[in-house]
């Protein structure tokens, strides 16, 4: 089954689920996060998001993250979507489900999971606003984030030497 | 070396979408030595990859660093921090 799908298209959060768990009898639980495009910041509104990304290495980013999440948690499957191109306010733009035996480790997971996504694979917002459009600036705070499950993270902060 | 080289999101938008470079470098081939390189060749490459503007590399498609050697046929990509999720 694909794990890793970066389309444009929407998709159908409940069938992923249902496809997720599948026939098994060894999970307990599934648990899933769905980010969606905010209308406004503290700044400004969002009339728009345009995401892009790097095809080929996004996939592989996102696979290598499946796997760390694998090695780490009691994870039975794990499906992730990621959205690209234009979206509008309250679109979804990213899907991270787990299943596992236990709750804990579901839970646990598909944060892992949007903690690293966040700050390690390769996608850019633009957004439009009144002002015209801007790309959005990465936040320390999503590296904190990753940091607290024990992996430095540096791709808000440094100057890349 | 014939690399392939990549920028995305604002770096593109600055530099285009990138090419296929024949590199000659003048010491060790490392992703740094690239971006210093790449500097001298406009105004625009000086700018959008200044020395403490938040640039991220990948070589190969896996996130690097500025120390990461290069290899003949290497893919090469300079990106802003990423924004996804």
């Amino acid at each position: 089954m694909t794990r890793v799908s970066i389309q444009e298209a929407d998709f159908d959060v409940g069938a992923e689920l249902a496809a997720l768990q599948g026939e098994r009898t060894d999970v307990g639980a599934v648990a899933s996060f769905v980010g969606c495009v905010r209308g406004h910041t503290l700044a400004d509104d969002v009339s728009a998001l345009t995401l892009e990304h790097y095809p080929g290495m996004t996939e592989r980013a996102i696979e290598a993250m499946i796997v760390a999440a694998e090695a780490r948690f009691g994870v039975r499957a794990a499906r992730v979507i990621h959205r690209v191109g234009r979206l509008l306010p309250g679109e979804r733009i990213v899907l991270v489900a787990v299943t596992s035996s236990h709750r804990r480790d579901a839970f646990q997971a598909c944060e892992f999971l949007m903690d690293y996504l966040k700050t390690h694979a390769p996608f850019w917002k633009k957004e439009t606003t009144p002002d015209g459009e801007r790309w959005v600036d990465a936040r320390v705070a999503d590296d904190a984030a990753l940091e607290r499950w024990g992996l430095a993270s540096r791709n808000a902060t440094g100057d890349g030497h | 070396m014939r690399l392939t080289l990549k920028y995305f999101a604002s770096l593109r938008e600055a530099l285009g979408s990138g090419t296929t470079l024949d590199w000659s470098p003048a010491g060790e081939p490392s992703a740094g030595a690239l971006r210093a390189w790449l500097r001298a060749q406009s105004d625009a490459h000086a700018q959008a990859l200044a020395p403490g503007r938040a640039v991220r590399v990948a070589v190969d498609q896996v996130l690097a660093d500025e120390a990461t050697p290069l290899h003949d046929g290497a893919e090469v990509a300079f990106f802003p921090p990423v924004t996804g999720g």
